[in-house]
């Protein structure tokens, strides 16, 4: 795991300059993710946030090879960058070690992206997949994604005088990734940057693919205090309704067990999109999402037992 | 060499010799035998290629995307449904200006759900900005997708390349060709041009970034330089079809004129129903019949001032379309040939036939009455109708 002093002694690769909100989570994680990485790298965005505010035509903050081509499609354009590199490789033409990156909103990845992140990982190309996972379509003004809690209000999962936010729970793909038998599947946050940059060291240490979903908050569509996105992706941690876990070669692996599990309410009430959910008239459905979060809580201290 | 080869067996034997550094692809009939035989070439160790088995066609061309833009060599193959799932993708590897080249085999577009021939796959991509041409037969086939490297990667065109063949008429059917060895192909197509690429651009330590959003104070002057390469493309391409011609005897350009120099009437035709129409035509010259034809080779770019001039001596043009363009007027080929006509000063009676959708068969009589409704047109020198169905039962 690298220190605070290796870190920033690093060559920047995702450069100042690019037109994230202030307060973004997505720019901090960019900028953790890519400091991780030692060796050369190739990046590639799926279509989003990073990618519309860090490429603006004749900008960019990409200190990297970086290429976007889609929404859909950031696995299957890095499998072929990286299948390119294997080729050049086995012809001898090239002999340095190449590592490649991909970067994906929840939209990217969980949903639209979900089948090329599959055929990716079935495939075993060597790139670390990052979901930067906002809990929804924000880049195109807050949509709900299969990533969006439960009762969250998105623009279109609105609170309203009949439907109450987001009608489902959010997708667990950290154990569809988990499926596809990868040597490493990790959750994390930007708010313990220890976390967030040991967990990309390890992952690319992997001769395979892996893959890190990480809570990024957005200060626009949950929305919050845009001084606080390290916090509330701590008390998301702190509340278990985002755990940090590593699934290593299978394994489960907690990474942080809170000293004091806190309330799922402490982290809704910092968002305007709970706000709705904290009327007393949703007390009901309050203890739902809680009984919810607690459950997998149990079960994810169940798997990484033994 | 003389070979019998089917057109996806000629196809595969081109991808050998061309020997790209990466295929990404997905199976779809009737292009499937084209990736599969190609496989059996990678896992003998005949080629170099990193072949990526991708689980969609969309996938199939993101994946050739992202390798051409490493830097390499980057070819797939597909047909109807799959040239339509990769439908954004073609624009976009047009619009990044990546020489892919494509194995395309015409199949049509559902619904109905049909695994036959028709053009309409390739007809719906004709604004993706890619380049486009059309086979007769299994040499042309082969002997097209082996230009489609050197097209592509022109400095003056730097666009991706379809060659195309008829599905199951020619994909599947048994022909002779002459194949040329596998040294002489790689003469010809060269090495790889020295172009930026993803690879280079980290092992160089100058990062590239491919792919920016263009807000709209540039997204037009890239389109432009896109656009360029297409007409650039009208004149490399008979230049590398006159060096192919040099060097193998086999002269490609835009299109073939068949005994159209002192003809009467004509018809326009693309792909395999050339060869059944070129006999027809030799039928009706035994009779004293002034026929002619015009058989397309490239479609995009579309030639239109050398089609317009190789047609101005023509009393009635019969268009033969094999696709439903859905137009509410026409299929697609006749207002590209209305077109190139309107300023030529030349105004031949001109109807569209539209023919042999989901691989419905055209017979030499269903040309021959297609001839015999032009012939009359020119005698009465009236246009009758803008388009008539052949072989439908309406």
């Amino acid at each position: 795991m690298p220190s605070l002093k290796q870190l920033v002694k690093r060559e920047e690769r995702f450069v100042s300059g690019h037109r994230l909100c202030a307060g973004c989570g997505e720019g901090i994680v960019a900028r953790m993710v890519t400091l991780a990485i030692e060796k050369p790298f190739i990046a590639c965005n799926a279509t989003g946030c990073m990618e519309v505010a860090s490429t603006i035509f004749p900008y960019s903050a990409w200190n990297v090879p970086w290429v976007h081509t889609a929404f859909e499609n950031a696995a299957a354009t890095l499998s072929g960058v990286e299948a390119a590199y294997r080729s050049l490789r086995r012809q001898g033409k090239i002999d340095k070690d190449i590592l490649f990156l991909a970067f994906g909103g929840d939209g990217g990845t969980y949903d639209i992206g979900l089948q090329s992140l599959s055929g990716a990982a079935e495939r075993g190309h060597k790139i670390l997949y990052v979901c930067c996972n906002n809990q929804a379509y924000m880049n195109t003004g807050i949509q709900r994604s299969s990533a969006t809690p439960r009762a969250a209000s998105t623009s279109t999962s609105p609170s309203g005088k009949v439907l109450q936010g987001k009608i489902q729970f959010p997708k667990d793909l950290a154990s569809i990734m988990v499926a596809h038998n990868i040597p490493y599947v990790a959750t994390s946050i930007p708010g313990k940057w220890n976390d967030l940059t040991g967990k990309v060291e390890k992952a690319v240490s992997y001769d395979g693919f892996t893959f890190i979903d990480v809570l990024t908050p957005c200060r626009l569509g949950w929305p919050h205090e845009p001084s606080l996105t390290m916090e509330i992706s701590r008390l998301a941690a702190d509340t278990c309704i985002w755990p940090l876990y590593e699934v290593v070669e299978g394994r489960y692996k907690i990474s942080y067990k809170p000293r004091e599990k806190k309330p799922v309410a402490e982290w809704f009430k910092l968002q305007r999109r709970f706000d709705h959910l904290l009327k007393p008239a949703n007390e009901g459905l309050l203890a739902e999402i809680q009984a919810d979060v607690d459950r997998r809580w149990e079960l994810l201290l169940k798997k990484s037992e033994g | 060499m003389k070979v019998a080869k089917t057109g996806n067996e000629a196809f595969a034997e081109a991808m050998r010799q061309i020997n790209p550094d990466v295929v990404a692809a997905y199976p779809i009939t009737p292009a499937t035998e084209v990736v599969q035989i190609f496989s059996q070439f990678v896992a003998d160790g005949l080629v170099k290629t990193e072949f990526v088995a991708v689980e969609s066609e969309h996938s199939a061309m993101s994946a050739c995307i992202g390798a051409s833009a490493a830097g390499i060599r980057a070819m797939t193959g597909t047909s109807s449904q799959g040239l339509a799932l990769m439908w954004e993708m073609l624009y976009i590897a047009s619009g990044l200006r990546l020489p892919i080249v494509m194995a395309m085999v015409n199949r049509t577009l559902s619904a109905p759900i049909n695994i036959h021939c028709d053009h309409s796959d390739s007809f719906g991509a004709r604004d993706a900005g890619w380049i486009q041409i059309f086979s007769e037969n299994v040499q042309e086939a082969y002997d097209n997708l082996i230009q489609s490297v050197r097209i592509a990667e022109h400095p003056d065109v730097k666009l991706p390349v379809m060659a195309t063949t008829d599905g199951f008429i020619l994909s599947h059917c048994l022909e002779t060709l002459e194949m040329i060895p596998d040294g002489d192909v790689r003469s010809f197509i060269k090495e790889s041009p020295d172009r930026e690429g993803l690879i280079k651009s980290l092992v160089n330590n100058k990062p590239i970034t491919i792919g920016s959003l263009d807000l709209q104070d540039y997204y037009f002057e890239h389109k432009r330089q896109s656009a360029q390469g297409m007409f650039n493309a009208l004149k490399v391409i008979p230049e590398i079809g006159r060096e192919f011609g040099k060097v193998f005897g086999r002269e490609y350009g835009f299109f073939e004129e068949y005994r159209l120099d002192d003809a009467d009437v004509a018809i326009v035709v693309m792909g395999s129903t050339a060869g059944t129409a070129k006999e027809v035509v030799d039928r009706l010259r035994k009779q004293g019949k002034k026929a002619g034809l015009l058989k397309i080779r490239v479609f995009r770019p579309f030639p239109s001032e050398m089609i317009s001039r190789a047609l101005s001596g023509i009393k009635a043009l019969g268009i033969m379309d094999r696709a439903e363009g859905m137009s509410g007027v026409s299929g697609p080929l006749y207002p590209e040939i209305c077109a190139s006509l309107y300023d030529s000063g030349a105004r031949p009676l001109v109807s569209d036939y539209i023919y042999g959708l989901g691989g419905r068969d055209v017979a030499l009589e269903d040309i021959e009455y297609i001839y015999g409704e032009l012939f009359r047109m020119a005698e009465k020198g009236k246009k009758e109708y803008t388009l008539k169905y052949i072989g439908v039962r309406e």
